[in-house]
């Protein structure tokens, strides 16, 4: 069987909080399925590499944030790869490098790669917290529950669509959380967000590998009573 | 010089910063009567009646500030033993209220003390270098920390630098081998730098002058974009042994355990000298401190020994893990995420459990299932406790080292029964 290639991009310049947890999700969730799976942990002064399966990417300050977008524009891996039809999975800082444009660290236009037809700016308060959101109907992924650490607003184009909707927190700013566009998908949600998600790790792997054996029930349990005790706390009660 | 100045002694307060430490005195009385530690409502007081407490407590004295993301409680502490030595009082904020409040606090209670240590929280290093005018700013690291309330840490750094920049008369004793670090205090006029060894390098990959993925070759690093690199040092640890600018090797042989103590004591002799502390009487100073704030002590409950050891931030539990007494000695590990903490788990998926693969680990704290789930993903076999007693009773063992981070640990030092 073919080895599944996870790419994490630039864990050295954005992995503020807890990132590597998603490519440890996506590994842990394909392997109890019997799908061989890799992490390959690509640095900024490294090409990306154009024929991985599942691209990762997390969020960081503001200058790593810049740094980045220029260094992925210029490389072109990414572009390519999405454009041959790889998964991309963004997140935070990463999400709005996705877009047309995000705001720099004095809050000028930086240019991003344009994957998501999305534009960020920054956007005061900071909005900080748990958040919640129902997923596109079309995603068929049960409610994301997260945690949000950014100072940052986006508006989506007609493009992308937005992944879900807030039912707590800020998100891009709207009433929508994330987006999504082909097999490109970014969210607010930070650092280790599939942890909580295994329904959104699982639409990723089922993107770059076909319909997915079922895992041992016994492997979900521990997961499934995190997000369980997570939305319990943080949603009003009926 | 200021008219209100003292021959040989202190400068005499003003009339109205008076009454704002009298205030603030019985205030603090009053709260630790009522079984509060009082060590921060004195300067709440205080700083109310009269903003500039502070800097008119400061004037006069010779101030240590010790900042970094981990080990000021404890550097503190060591520096306060080693200039114990000295033979004079010495102010200092033993107990972490690390803010305005606690720094004016601590100066309060001991008018008489020429010289304070004081740990300073990362943030407020500039305010409280304009207001202290210290002697000695020691920078220790700088790492992710409680990241939905700490500032970012390139920004931090920067703030650090300029902060620095602009100080007159202050020497830096900075860490050479964290690149943030030796960024920051490059800006200051008189640095002594100290080669205090980087466990956790996840947020200093690269360059903070230029963003360049930096080149490291063990605890040197440079940047081959810019000329930004790893300063000479004076003082160097290398594993057990110090070395000082005199070229003399000493063991180090602390009581507190483990390789970031003696980075912390390393660092607090190079603060220590700036004083006048020599070295071999400092180091003797420092050899009697066995627990700081509650930190390092040994407690017997039901007939076992609990080590505890507290650890807020990924860097922190890196350098705690490689602490604990070697397998199959149990490892009780409490984890919650209330406001001191970070209201975020997300920094449990930063740290690498594997090395617990091979022991009995018991997981408690208000947010065990966030940290079981991580040992899950890391493969590393685990039991859910609900207090410290069910620990002992699963664990059955004459020894449990006990990792916390912050409310977990104050909880468990409450059941304890000592609120140091
Ligand atoms: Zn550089």
């Amino acid at each position: 069987m073919k080895t599944l290639r996870l790419v994490w991009i630039y864990p050295d310049l954005l992995s503020t909080y807890g990132d590597r947890g998603n490519a440890l999700v996506l590994e842990r969730r394909a392997r109890l399925r019997g799908l061989p799976a890799e992490v390959t942990e690509v640095n900024s002064d490294q090409r990306v590499p154009a024929d991985g399966d599942v691209y990762l990417i997390g969020g960081g300050e503001d200058v790593p944030q810049t740094l980045a977008a220029r260094r992925l524009i210029a490389d072109g891996g990414l572009r390519e790869a999405v454009a041959r039809g790889a998964v991309l999975f963004a997140v935070c800082a990463g999400y709005q490098v996705m877009g047309h444009e995000f705001g720099g660290s004095d809050g000028e236009p930086v240019a991003g790669l344009g994957l998501l037809d999305m534009h960020s700016a920054r956007a005061e308060p900071r909005s900080v917290g748990e958040i919640v959101a129902d997923v596109d109907p079309a995603l068929g992924v049960p409610r994301l529950t997260g945690f949000e650490n950014h100072q940052g607003h986006t508006k989506l184009g007609p493009q992308a669509r937005p992944l879900s909707r807030t039912i707590l927190g800020t998100g891009n700013g709207d009433g929508t959380e994330g987006a999504y566009q082909g097999r490109v998908v970014g969210t607010y949600l930070h650092g280790p967000a599939l942890v909580r998600n295994p329904g959104l790790a699982d639409l990723l792997l089922t993107w770059a590998a076909g319909e997915l054996p079922p895992m041992p029930p016994e492997s979900e349990t521990l997961a499934a009573r995190l997000r369980d005790e997570r939305l319990a706390a943080v949603t009003p009660q009926p | 010089m200021d008219s209100s100045y003292r021959e040989g002694g202190r400068p005499r307060l003003p009339v109205r910063a008076k009454i704002a430490t009298m205030a603030g005195g019985t205030a603090a009385r009053v709260s630790r009567m009522a079984g509060r530690d009082g060590s921060v409502i004195g300067g709440i007081v205080g700083l109310r009646l009269e903003p500039g407490l502070l800097s008119m407590l400061a004037q006069g004295r010779q101030v240590a500030l010790v900042t970094g993301t981990n080990g000021k409680t404890t550097t503190t502490r060591l520096i306060t033993a080693a200039l114990g030595v000295l033979g004079q009082e010495v102010a200092s904020n033993a107990f972490g209220a690390n803010m305005e409040a606690g720094l004016t606090s601590a100066l309060s209670r001991a008018p008489d003390a020429t010289m304070a240590v004081l740990e300073t929280d990362e943030k407020y290093i500039p305010a409280m270098i304009a207001a202290t005018r210290p002697r000695v700013v020691v920078l220790l690291n700088l790492s992710r920390d409680q990241m939905d309330r700490a500032a970012e840490i390139w920004l931090l750094a920067r703030r650090w630098r300029e902060a620095l920049a602009s100080a007159p008369g202050c020497r830096v004793v900075a860490n050479a081998d964290d690149p943030l670090v030796a960024w920051a205090a490059s800006g200051a006029r008189e640095v002594t730098w100290v080669a205090a060894g980087q466990r956790w390098r996840e947020d200093s990959w690269c360059c903070p002058n230029c963003g360049a993925h930096l080149r490291r070759d063990g605890d040197d690093w440079s940047c081959h974009e810019c000329s930004n690199r790893r300063p000479p040092v004076s003082w160097v640890l290398a594993d057990e042994v110090m070395i000082d600018p005199s070229g003399i090797a000493r063991q180090i042989e602390l009581a507190l355990p483990g390789r970031a103590n003696r980075s912390n004591a390393v660092v607090a002799l190079a603060a220590a000298d700036a004083f006048g502390v020599k070295v071999p009487s400092g180091l003797r100073a420092l050899r009697t401190v066995t627990s700081v704030a509650g930190r390092y002590t040994q407690v017997r409950r039901r007939g076992t020994e609990l080590r505890l050891l507290l650890a807020k931030n990924p860097a922190g539990w890196l350098e705690a893990l490689d602490v604990l007494a070697p397998a199959p000695v149990p490892v009780l590990l409490a984890v919650n995420a209330q406001g001191p903490d970070g209201r975020d788990t997300s920094w449990l998926w930063d740290v690498d459990y594997r090395r617990l693969r091979d022991r009995t680990v018991l997981v408690g704290g208000e947010r065990r299932i966030d940290l079981a789930v991580r040992l899950e993903a890391d493969e590393v076999p685990f039991r859910l406790v609900n207090d410290l007693d069910e620990a002992i009773t699963m664990a059955r063992e004459p020894v449990i080292e006990v990792l916390a981070n912050y409310t977990a640990f104050q909880q468990y030092r409450a059941v304890l029964g000592r609120t140091e």
